[in-house]
């Protein structure tokens, strides 16, 4: 039982230098800490991205009007006013695979209630608006189709103008003002919170499009059109589909609209989060470096004391495996103790940082994984290298090695 | 202690030959230039000469410590340098007993575990309460118990070389190899080492020691010298000094002048 024996060695051997296996440990420890808080803090921020576009809305196509060229002067998207009613019904009845559809106006106003008042979004939107952006209603409910066929004067409003407008009251039932027309208020959307752009999604009117039309915008455009597909992948045939409707109701015309899916507004957001998973990830993979770099220093540091240690050893009857089990074991007694503290560590902050900033955190298992394989790699292979080679010489050798 | 009695009568070291040339360095170093040599069980012999002129080395081949340039060296009849590393590391374990001129002892280790160290590689399993207590009896006999839980940098450098061949004499060895072992002791203390070393020859252990002391050689049975990297000289010493009559003549001076002074 001469492995029992080993294990004692080792055990011995790591008291007696307690310092360097402080060290050792604490390479590890602060490498695989690092690690884990940063890709957690890079993971937590892109699971909220995700999550906030999400939020939009599934499987999403947007149509907006083409830039309005008139003499030069380029307009941006939006600009012309292209997009009817019509538009909207054509595509509704003549493509497949759409879920929902909603013909969109939007316009900013002022809003007066209960002597306050506010400025707001007026968004014109048809019922299956709310089901589409996945936007239950808190209290009251949504207008109905027939609201929406003879554009009532009725609304559901965000949590921030419930809030700013109805401090003290149930809006439900009451009355506000839009451009001094009164408009019944039916419901209160739930909390949607900012968007990725910044913007409060909570401060909003939604009112059937046709009244936004008629009575709001006073004109006979639309601001947009949104639609919903059946699933992801027949999102390319309905933008395709879109398209070529449009164009043929154009007959020949400059194509005077856009259409977008939800895909190419999700990349754009996550580009920039990759960024800053990539930034984080390198400043964590600098300290996993560093930490590496100091177990390194400390393993190769103690060669000549350890290289003398092993030859006293092999000169008493130690066989070179016996060295080799010997110097393994510490390098894993030192690598899952420092590894398990970095883990608890890294775990440890990232809660902390996530408390103290309110930031979002995920820690994740492949980071954990692949920050402790990563040290523990390193500090078995200087701790071990070393004493492979020490233990392939003759004791006198050892001995005398400097 | 056991007794090496197969050994007694027969040839345990032969050296036949043996040449060590170091090559290490700029110019190759031949340390030790053919000595033939043959030691019988229970001899008790001592090496000298001159500084640098190779008993270190021949001591360090005669413990397989080291390997032979040319030479054959027969142990107890086996052949050496066909064994391989991990029989030779049995052989040091179990046979050998070496004490090195530099002590070599595990930086902060205590005594006592230093001595534990041959144990903890023997083939036999021993409960840490044995291996305990035999390293307290083996530092017993070089007079060290009290310090058995101070480290080496604790201790002077005589209680450090007693502690180096409490450790040689742990695993009970036939062969007692010391390198300079009373070096670093007082002319009272080096007495009551080479009566310990005495003892263990009486007891059959055989023993092979470097000293530059004429005096201290006179308690073994043969002196070597060496000259060169050769043996020059090989006698078998006439008037033998007793560890336990000389102890004796020096406590009599010593209480002789206390009472003079
Ligand atoms: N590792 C080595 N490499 C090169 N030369 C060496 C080596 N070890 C010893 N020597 C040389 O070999 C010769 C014999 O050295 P050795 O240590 O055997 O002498 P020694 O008789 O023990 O001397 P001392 O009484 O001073 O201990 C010396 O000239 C020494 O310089
Ligand atoms: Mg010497």
């Amino acid at each position: 039982m001469r492995f029992l024996n080993i294990i004692k060695v080792a055990l011995r051997a790591l008291r007696r230098s307690a310092m360097r296996s402080v060290l050792t440990a604490l390479g590890i420890i602060i490498g695989v800490a690092a690690v884990i808080a940063m890709v957690s803090i890079g993971n937590g921020a892109k699971s909220q991205v995700e999550a906030s576009i999400a939020s939009l809305g599934q499987n999403i196509i947007s149509v907006f009007p083409g830039s309005n060229n008139s003499g030069g002067m380029r307009g941006g998207w939006g600009s012309a006013s292209s997009l009817t009613v019509e538009d909207a019904l054509a595509i509704r009845q003549e493509i497949s695979g759409i879920v929902a559809l909603s013909p969109e106006m939007s316009d900013r106003s002022q809003i007066l209630a209960n002597g306050l008042n506010w400025n707001s979004s007026i968004r014109g939107e048809d019922t299956a608006y709310l089901d589409i952006r996945l936007w239950p209603i808190a209290e009251g409910e949504m207008f109905s189709e027939a609201d929406v066929r003879s554009a009532t004067k009725v609304c559901v409003i965000g949590k921030t103008v419930a809030t700013q407008l109805f401090p003290d009251s149930d809006p439900v039932g009451q009355n506000l003002r839009i451009r001094n027309i009164p408009f019944r208020v039916l419901g209160v959307l739930s909390n949607k919170g900012f968007n990725f752009f910044g913007q409060d999604q909570d401060d909003v009117v939604v009112i059937p499009y046709t009244s936004h039309l008629k009575r709001i915008a006073r004109r006979p455009n639309l601001n947009s059109i949104l639609i919903q597909a059946q699933s992801p992948e027949i999102m390319a045939r309905i933008q395709q589909d879109v398209t070529d409707l449009l164009q043929q109701r154009r007959s020949g015309r400059e194509p005077d609209f856009t259409v977008r899916n939800q895909q190419e507004l999700a990349e754009a957001a996550t580009a920039t989060t990759k960024t800053m998973t990539v930034l984080l990830g390198a400043i964590a993979g600098v300290s996993l470096i560093v930490g590496g770099i100091g177990i390194m220093n400390i393993m190769l540091v103690s060669v000549t004391e350890r290289t003398r240690e092993i030859g006293i050893r092999l000169a008493v009857g130690a066989h070179g495996r016996d060295v080799l089990t010997q110097f393994l074991i510490e390098a894993i007694i030192l690598s899952s103790m420092g590894g398990a503290l970095g883990v608890l560590l890294g775990v440890g902050s990232s809660q902390l940082i996530s408390r103290l900033n309110g930031w979002p955190v995920l820690v994740s298992t492949s980071a954990i994984v692949g920050a402790v394989a990563f040290s523990a790699a390193i500090g078995v292979f200087f701790g071990f290298y070393p004493a492979r080679k020490a233990a392939q010489l003759d004791p006198i050798e050892a001995l005398r090695y400097e | 202690m056991a007794v090496g009695s197969e050994f007694r009568m027969t040839d345990v070291v032969q050296l036949e030959e043996i040449h060590k040339v170091y090559d290490s360095g700029e110019v190759p170093v031949h340390a030790v230039r053919g000595v033939t040599l043959t030691i019988r069980g229970g001899e008790f012999v001592a090496i000298m000469g001159a500084s640098g002129s190779g008993k270190s080395t021949l001591m360090n081949l005669l413990g397989c410590l080291d390997r032979p340039t040319k030479g054959r060296y027969l142990l107890g009849g086996t052949d050496v340098s066909g064994l391989d590393r991990n029989a030779l590391a049995d052989l040091r374990n179990q046979k050998l007993g070496f004490v090195f001129q530099g002590f070599n002892l595990l930086s902060r280790t205590t005594a006592r575990e230093n001595v534990e160290l041959p144990m903890l590689y023997g083939r036999r399993h021993f409960s840490s309460k044995e291996i305990h207590d035999r390293a307290l009896r083996s530092l017993d006999i070089v007079g060290l118990t009290a310090r058995a839980d101070h480290f080496p940098s604790q201790l002077s450098g005589g209680q450090q070389q007693r502690v180096a061949i409490a450790r040689a004499l742990i695993n009970e060895p036939q062969i007692l190899l010391a390198d300079e072992p009373t070096g670093n002791l007082d002319s009272k203390t080096s007495v009551e080492i080479m009566g310990v070393f005495q003892k263990l020859n009486d007891q059959g252990i055989t023993i092979v020691m470097v000293t530059h002391e004429l005096d201290i050689a006179r308690y073994c049975r043969r002196n070597l010298i060496m000259r060169d990297g050769r043996l020059v000289s090989d006698v078998q010493v006439a008037d033998r000094l007793t560890a336990t009559t000389e102890m004796q003549r020096i406590l009599a001076a010593e209480s002789e002048a206390k009472l003079t002074a």
